[in-house]
């Protein structure tokens, strides 16, 4: 073997194999028209070939009751799937509110290094610790009915919503922690030297530096936490809050037809895959513009 | 003791777990005093400065600043580097921050500086530079070496009692490194009191009052920049100095 580069002069073969050869153009337009009609045609097959197809379509899929079920019946006591989705938004956003403001709380106690703090160091993470590994279902059964049962006045004559979104801030105030937790470590350590080099205290470097930094990054897990959250605001329904989900039941054990979990089910839909597209959309945008700075 | 000596590192220790990264460095630095530090990477001297500005803690030896030593407990550590400027090899701007809040954040946010006269100066300091009119910009928009100027300038802000660089120009292009270095020249022409590790010999020559030789966390010499770098005493120091020739 001769240390340098090839020496013969045979133009070598690049052209790949003629299965591997990739569609371009007109010919990749053509390529995934044809493969997506047949997936597509397969799987509508089979859902109207299975034998319980009219019961499933008769049972999910009746406009009649899609629509009763959306707008209610209030004369026959009918809840609207629609009016209970009003909940289930206002949850969600207030939940995030506080959720946004707790988590960074937790997350900069935990990054804190003030002997002061300690305690309260222990605390958050212990609390991170238990609330990311219990489901969120306990913690709603447990705080929407633990809390009453303590006779507590106030803290205990509150409406299952109040539970619900007390539940789900809780839970969910330990997922975001950590999120923003992750944030600020991904925070360069040139950037921290250079400020606490200014004489910065770490108070202000923290807000001043690190943080605007750390949030960025996150911008897009944030994202998804708040997609699920949306999306498990339906869990509080086992409180009794009637939001979408509660109403599509009630629905269901009076008419006999659970169209109306359909239509809660598009309503949830119809936020969630705005915003995960949206989280793309500026997870690519993030990519390029790291790409971009890099060359 | 003499009141000129701006910073004294005496016997200075450094470990990082088993690995002892100074062995015991003593060196003055005084007033209106350009001392460089040389050596090859590893040797220490990134760890000396970091160590002098408290952003690293030491194992033995003691350190002191205008004749006040830094290891006393009682001492603040913000307050101690208010008083030492420092410049990374990376820059280390705010990239979420223009040029101007670069400059403005420790004047404003460390020293309760009053904002509007703190930007006075800064755009004065700026206009040395020559980059008054990137002032709005953000650092990402600006050339390696404009960056590493503005890094200088940031901590030129602050007043300092004396600058430590850390091999400012070896993150830049070859194009780049003569106006970094020509800024620093100026600032060695002001008086400006200033520790430097560098791989610039030509500049150490040029510029350095004293010239000291590291070797795997040992202060293997030191001396004006003739004698370092014509009569160097020691085999380590020639061997270096042949290589980096």
């Amino acid at each position: 073997m001769s240390l340098g580069t090839d020496e013969s002069s045979s133009t070598p073969n690049l052209f790949a194999p003629r299965h591997r050869r990739i569609f371009v153009g007109r010919r990749g337009l053509v390529a995934s028209t044809v493969s997506s009609a047949v997936l597509i045609g397969v799987l509508v097959a089979i859902f109207f070939w299975a034998p319980g197809s009219a019961t499933v379509r008769y049972y999910y899929f009746n406009g009649h009751n899609m629509w009763q079920s959306f707008v209610g019946h209030p004369q026959t006591g009918l809840l609207s799937v629609g009016r209970g989705f009003l909940t289930n938004i206002w949850m969600c956003l207030l939940c995030e509110v506080l959720i946004l403001f707790f988590g960074l709380a937790v997350a900069w106690i935990r990054v804190s290094r003030s002997p002061v703090l300690t305690p309260f160091r222990v605390l958050a993470t212990a609390y991170t610790d238990v609330f990311r590994g219990v489901p969120l279902l306990l913690v709603v059964f447990l705080v929407g009915f633990g809390l009453p049962a303590l006779g507590l006045g106030f803290i205990s004559s509150q409406s299952p919503d109040v539970y619900g979104c007390v539940a789900l801030t809780i839970t969910y105030t330990a997922y975001v922690a950590e999120v923003f937790r992750a944030g600020i470590y991904s925070v360069p350590n040139g950037q921290i030297l250079a400020a606490r080099s200014l004489g910065l205290t770490h108070g202000t470097i923290m807000r001043r530096v690190t943080l605007p930094q750390a949030v960025r990054p996150v911008m897009p897990p944030l994202l998804n936490d708040f997609i699920t959250l949306q999306k498990d605001t339906a869990l509080v329904s086992v409180l009794g809050a009637i939001e979408a989900a509660r109403a599509a039941q009630i629905y269901e054990s009076t008419v006999f037809n659970g169209s109306g979990l359909v239509v809660a089910s598009l309503l949830f839909l119809a936020i969630t895959v705005p915003l995960t597209r949206f989280t793309d959309r500026l997870l690519d945008r993030d990519r390029k513009r790291r790409l971009a700075s890099l060359s | 003791m003499n009141d000129n000596v701006v910073l004294d590192l005496d016997r200075v220790v450094k470990r990082f777990g088993d690995n002892e990264v100074l062995s015991g460095v003593s060196l003055q630095l005084h007033r209106h005093e350009v001392v460089c530090l040389i050596g090859a990477s590893g040797s220490g001297k990134s760890t000396l400065l970091r160590c002098a500005n408290l952003l690293e803690r030491i194992d033995g030896g003691s350190i002191s600043l205008f004749g006040q030593s830094l290891l006393d407990e009682r001492i603040d550590p913000d307050l101690v580097r208010r008083h030492i400027g420092m410049v990374f090899q990376s820059f280390n701007l705010f990239p979420h921050l223009s040029v101007l809040e670069n400059i403005l954040l420790g004047p404003v946010r460390a020293l309760k500086r009053d904002r509007a006269e703190a930007r006075e100066e800064a755009l004065a300091l700026l206009e040395r530079i020559g980059l008054r009119d990137r002032a709005d910009e953000y650092p990402d928009r600006l050339s390696g070496g404009q960056q590493q100027r503005v890094a200088i300038v940031r901590s030129l802000a602050m007043r300092p009692a004396l600058l430590l660089l850390d091999e400012v120009t070896s993150a830049l292009d070859p194009t780049l490194v003569g106006e970094v270095l020509d800024l620093l020249r100026d600032l060695a022409a002001n008086g400006t009191t200033m520790l430097i590790a560098t791989h610039e010999m030509n500049f150490a020559r040029d510029v350095a009052r004293q010239v000291a030789y590291l070797d795997h966390g040992v202060l293997v010499e030191q001396g004006t920049p003739e004698q370092i770098f014509s009569h160097p005493e020691h085999e380590s120091t020639r061997t270096f100095l042949e290589r980096v020739r």
